[in-house]
């Protein structure tokens, strides 16, 4: 086991009342795996991810990462935000060179890691760009390559397409695929979109609201790439569909 | 285009001003030498700069405001940086300055000149105590605002202080720090004239005082125009600033202007 989630609950004090926004979740996750968290706004996804990733406590219950208890965030587990987290006053190279600064490597060393992750996200001729050139769709493989650029063992990625158009968001879905393939990453992935889910996940992890609490979870054993119209695949959207009473 | 616009814009309104000007000297009867008309004026500024002394005290006054307005920038900064970061050292110092602030930096002339004398000290600690409040204030207030998504990506990444100040809240804070330069560099050129007038022997705010005394009221409108002419050279330049600023940090995209 390589994530050990056992008996998490969250709660936050608000005013008087207590929320309980986590209550009792107990999950493993295995290395390399790709994990789906999905559920209704409010049922505490990104929660999960912050604790998962050590910018919360948790209120009860355990996180373990490869043996060791969460307790403060670290690159060894990189967060790849929503709205991106680059650094404006930085171009694409030095954003990409942020996570690398703290280590004990050489300038030259750093820009060639940077240069790396750079061509593998497919930016190579942007490297001197600054974010607010790039589109949303860039500016989010910006933030892919500085993540892979410390060599994390996990991704935490929340709803990182979300603001994408439809397009984007199909080719940034097989990007990320690739990457988990070819730098062989766990990945734990927030998203709202049933789709994105299935043809991304090997497990999806299916949240209910109210307290937050796992409701179901989904072995995908499809093969990749999957077909976005094949049977299988649909069977399995529409199996998720009916879980939230949609069909 | 727009270039060509603006000079436009600026000819035209330059142009109905003198005019007006004109206007009022003629059909008023005060005497020319009180309410000297733009030809006078304008004979006056050939003059100034014909006899090259003006330069002397452009030089003088542009001196003192560099020196006073890039300490305050510093050390405002530099405090504003630190008080931002310690919330709770800034509560203790927060109501000495909210009693500061609002004091004129002139009531402070007489105290400044017993105390250093006339020459370029007192321009340049009133343009600093001008110069002081706006961009500590902003610079405050920036950190405050500083988006929590910066300081998670530094945490992740594991930044650590003093890197955590230098490469996160400093550049995230600068265009509100811009701001507050651009704010402060107005205020204290005004100030800078107040100074002069009573603490010093040269530049502008000296040529008013010295001008009025000569009852040369022509060389005292020319003086206020070349203080208002280089006030808004200053002002460009540092709107200029802003703008790159904003522009690279992505609060405006490139081209749209
Ligand atoms: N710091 C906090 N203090 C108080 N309440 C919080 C805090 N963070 C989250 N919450 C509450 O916890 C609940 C879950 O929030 P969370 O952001 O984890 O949901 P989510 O599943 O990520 O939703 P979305 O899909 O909209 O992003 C919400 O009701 C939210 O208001
Ligand atoms: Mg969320």
């Amino acid at each position: 086991m390589y994530i050990d989630i056992q008996g998490l609950t969250k709660k936050f004090k608000r005013g008087e009342q207590t929320l309980m926004v986590l209550d009792n979740i107990s999950l493993t996750i295995n290395q390399g795996e790709f994990i789906c968290l999905l559920g209704p706004s409010g049922c505490g996804k990104t929660t999960l991810l912050n604790i998962l990733a050590g910018f919360e406590n948790a209120s009860e219950g355990s996180v373990l990462i490869d043996g060791e208890v969460v307790s403060t965030p670290t690159s060894r587990y990189v967060t790849i935000f929503q709205n991106y987290g680059l650094l404006p006053w930085r171009n694409v190279r030095h954003n990409v060179e942020l996570g690398l600064e703290g280590k004990k490597i050489s300038k030259s060393k750093r820009k060639e890691i940077a240069e790396k992750y750079i061509c593998l996200v497919g930016l190579d001729k942007f490297a001197n760009s600054n974010p607010a050139q790039l589109s949303g769709g860039m500016q989010q493989r910006v933030a892919i390559a500085r993540a892979l650029a410390v060599s994390p063992d996990i991704i935490f990625m929340d709803e990182p397409f979300g603001a994408l158009d439809a397009m984007t968001r199909m080719k940034m879905q097989d990007e990320i695929l690739e990457i988990k393939r070819s730098q062989n990453k766990t990945i734990i992935f927030v998203t709202h979109d049933i789709d994105e889910a299935v043809y991304l996940a090997d497990r999806i992890i299916v949240f209910s609201p109210n307290p937050g609490r796992i409701k179901e979870i989904i072995q995908v054993q499809l093969k990749f790439p999957r077909d976005r119209n094949g049977y299988d695949f649909i069977r399995i959207r529409d199996k998720v569909f009916s879980l939230f009473d949609i069909h | 285009m727009k270039y060509i616009h603006s000079i436009k814009r600026i000819f035209i309104s330059g142009t109905l001003f003198i005019a007006l000007w004109q206007i009022i000297c003629w059909t008023t009867d005060f005497n020319p030498s009180l309410l000297p008309g733009p030809v006078r004026v304008w004979y006056a500024l050939i003059q100034m700069f014909g006899e090259g002394n003006i330069l002397n005290d452009i030089q003088d006054s542009m001196y003192r405001f560099a020196i006073g307005y890039l300490l305050a920038a510093l050390s405002a900064i530099i405090l504003g940086l630190t008080l931002g970061w310690f919330k709770e050292i800034f509560a203790y110092i927060n109501p000495i300055v909210q009693l500061l602030r609002p004091i004129s930096p002139i009531a402070w002339m007489p105290f400044i000149v017993l105390l250093f004398g006339i020459g370029d000290v007192p321009a340049i600690v009133i343009i600093f105590i001008s110069a002081f409040f706006p961009i500590l204030l902003s610079t405050i207030s920036a950190v405050g605002n500083v988006d929590k998504m910066y300081l998670k990506v530094a945490d992740n990444f594991d930044i650590k202080q003093p890197y955590v100040l230098t490469k996160i809240i400093f550049p995230a804070t600068f265009p509100q720090i811009a701001n507050g330069l651009h704010i402060a560099l107005g205020s204290s050129w005004i100030f800078l004239v107040a100074g002069e007038m009573v603490g010093s022997q040269t530049g502008l705010g000296y040529l008013i005082i010295d001008a009025r005394n000569n009852l040369r009221t022509d060389i005292l409108l020319a003086t206020i125009i070349i203080i208002g002419v280089i006030g808004l050279f200053l002002d460009t330049l540092i709107s200029q600033f802003e703008k790159q600023i904003y522009t690279r940090w992505g609060y405006e995209r490139e081209g749209k202007k």
